[in-house]
């Protein structure tokens, strides 16, 4: 018996080298295979940062650009209410050696109201929806049910902005100012923080619209987050609590919600950054105004991203630049405030999520 | 419960209210002439959808799916084992957040003008696959994760090198999800229109093989330019085009979910 291990163990192949195969080609064969390895590592290593170096140079490009803007308009930008991009007619003038028409006066506080009032309706909207489908998914619902709702899901994320924008505009927004709007309008007391509500209603471009079809779109990027946070919450708590007597809902409020808390936060923080940046829908519903912030719920706003959607081919009609370069700033501030709300988002959702192995499951 | 009202109610409102507006004033040579005068058809914008789709693919996917291999399997761990919380994956992470207009603002601005290329296909590809490869990376990321460790424990005991063991082990159970996510970001891509309005502007010749100086068309355009045209042929030119992006949509998610029904019905540890 003893001969017989001798034996197999001589006319076994090496298994010390790495490399070897048992019908391989050899030498080449070795050293293909190293260098496949290699050459695995750095495309990936140099692929990886790709995103980062592309993040950067959107960075650098919009500060290059916005810097002649930012030296002329100043720290008001942020809070002036005009949008005037001067005389084209009659000879630029220079401040802090930037060239501009005269009587150009750019400033932004309606774009950056607009935005942040969108976001927050969207935000009011979205927030039950999503945790309502996310429990949907998460409780033991029949196959046919939850195979049809998680599609649905996905496809309301799939959607082209301009679509959701077109029934917006076309279908949504007349719909809701003629057998809605009204209805609130007409029966809100007339009490100072409830007028906001008041007004007429238009033809249902404006503020209401923009924020309910925005939080229709960050529905699914809140509930499927919301849904994997609920689905590593562990059964025993919940069951425990179901025994002690609480109803669903209860349960779903006092176990389920408290334990992935700060992960609800990290995805509502998350569909906030979505928001933020969505263009077309926003544009098309809201009526693109410049210069004034609405006055109601449903009047028309605007905000920076769809500002520089509808601006950006007229302002190529100033010779000197100056509204490109306004442009390039309000969408700095676009860009920046984005990153920190997505950064804050991810470190947040990070956190709370499992310690993952370093590779799959076992 | 009533959420779910809230959400396939619109969904479906969404997709009716297309398809009647549209529906009633199709005409088959929509598919196969260009845009004429006011009217006309939409050859120039599903070839040119589809062109861009084919670049974003190729550029987006082989980018994205290689991050996602680093990020899964070939970064070196960091001492506590945790996964998350790098710089190179917060960068990419926050790039899928990205307002879209202005990174098709950056493409006009830097590539458009600056490189002088003009409206054209190339600056459209690049400014679309910023925008879809986090996308493509974090999918295949999770894609790569979902292979069991057996499977890479069983690969290394049989001494194929690392390199190896991906190509025919790991990424091959893997690809599946790594399918999945690619078409999902090419949705994704195709119902873009932000950035493809100042990086690949339009026109109404066929799309040529030009990558610079060239623009070329999209359906995108079609539907946020004449939606509100005081002309009826016109109009109806973008309700089309709507048609057009949502049939191409759902057969891309559509295909996505069959694929992912397939393979767990074929794979272990299946729910």
């Amino acid at each position: 018996m003893s001969d017989e291990m001798a034996s197999t163990a001589i006319t076994l192949p090496s298994a010390s080298d790495p490399t070897r195969r048992a019908s391989g080609l050899g030498r080449v064969g070795s050293f293909l295979r190293g260098s496949e390895e290699n050459a695995w590592r750095w495309s990936a290593r140099v692929a990886s940062l790709i995103p980062l170096v592309g993040l950067a140079f959107v960075l650098t490009v919009l500060a290059i650009k916005a810097w002649p803007a930012i030296r002329v308009n100043g720290f008001g930008f942020l809070s002036r209410s005009t949008w005037n991009p001067g005389s084209t007619y009659a000879a630029p003038v220079k401040t802090s050696g930037v060239l501009h028409p005269v009587g150009s006066s750019y400033g932004a506080w309606p774009l950056i109201a607009g935005t942040l009032q969108t976001s927050v309706i969207a935000l009011i909207v979205a927030l039950p929806i999503s945790l309502g489908t996310a429990f949907a998914l998460t409780e033991h619902l029949p196959r046919w049910l939850s195979r049809p709702i998680s599609f649905f899901v996905e496809i309301l994320a799939g959607i082209p902005s301009v679509i959701i924008g077109l029934w917006g505009v076309l279908t949504l927004g007349p719909f809701l100012a003629k057998h809605v709007y009204p209805f609130i309008s007409n029966n809100i007391p007339n009490v100072p923080f409830l007028r906001y509500f008041k007004g007429n209603v238009g033809y249902g471009e404006g503020l209401l619209t923009s924020g309910l079809v925005l939080g229709l779109m960050i529905v699914p990027i809140i509930a499927s987050t919301a849904r994997d946070l609920f689905m590593q919450v562990p059964p025993l708590p919940k069951e425990g609590a179901e025994a002690l007597g609480m109803t669903e809902a209860e349960v779903a409020r006092r176990v389920t919600i408290p334990w992935v808390r700060s992960g609800l936060i990290g995805a509502t923080v998350l569909g906030l950054g979505r928001a933020l940046g969505e263009t077309i829908a926003v544009a098309m519903i809201s009526g693109s105004i410049l210069g004034a912030v609405s006055p109601n719920v449903y009047g028309t706003m605007t905000t920076i991203a769809a500002t520089i959607v509808s601006q950006l081919d007229s302002a190529a009609t100033d010779g000197t630049g100056f509204a490109i370069a306004t442009l390039a700033e309000a969408g700095l501030v676009l860009a920046v405030i984005s990153v920190v709300v997505n950064v804050i988002a991810r470190g947040i959702v990070n956190r709370t999520s499992k310690h993952l192995a370093p590779v799959g499951k076992s | 419960m009533a959420a779910l009202i809230f959400v396939i109610g619109p969904s479906i409102w969404l997709i009716a209210d297309v398809v009647i507006r549209a529906l009633p004033h199709w005409q088959w040579s929509v598919l196969t002439t260009v845009p004429v005068g006011v009217g006309g058809g939409l050859e120039n914008a599903i070839l040119g959808t589809l062109v861009i789709m084919v670049g974003v693919l190729l550029i987006a996917g082989t980018v994205g799916i290689l991050t996602g291999i680093h990020f899964a399997e070939l970064q070196r761990l960091r001492r506590s084992g945790k996964a998350g919380g790098n710089f190179l994956r917060t960068a990419t992470e926050v790039l899928a957040g990205f307002p879209s207009i202005v990174l098709g603002y950056v493409g006009y601005i830097a590539l458009c003008v600056g490189l002088h290329w003009g409206f054209s296909l190339l600056p459209a590809l690049i400014v679309l696959s910023i925008m879809v490869t986090p996308y493509i990376a974090k999918s295949t990321e999770s894609a790569l994760r979902q292979v069991p460790t057996n499977y890479r424990e069983g690969a290394e005991a049989l001494g194929m090198a690392t390199g190896y063991a991906l190509r025919k082990v790991v990424i091959k159970s893997a690809l599946p999800g790594i399918v999945t996510g690619l078409l999902i970001a090419l949705a994704i891509a195709v119902g873009e229109t932000a950035p493809l309005l100042y990086t690949a502007g339009i026109t109404n010749n066929l799309p040529s093989l030009s990558l610079i100086h060239q623009p070329i068309a999209y359906l995108t355009y079609y539907v946020w330019t004449d939606y509100n045209q005081p002309i009826l042929a016109t109009r109806y030119l973008s309700y089309d085009a709507a048609l057009i992006l949502i049939a191409l949509v759902l057969v891309l998610l559509v295909s996505s979910r069959l694929l992912v029904n397939r393979t767990q019905r074929y794979s272990e540890g299946r729910r």
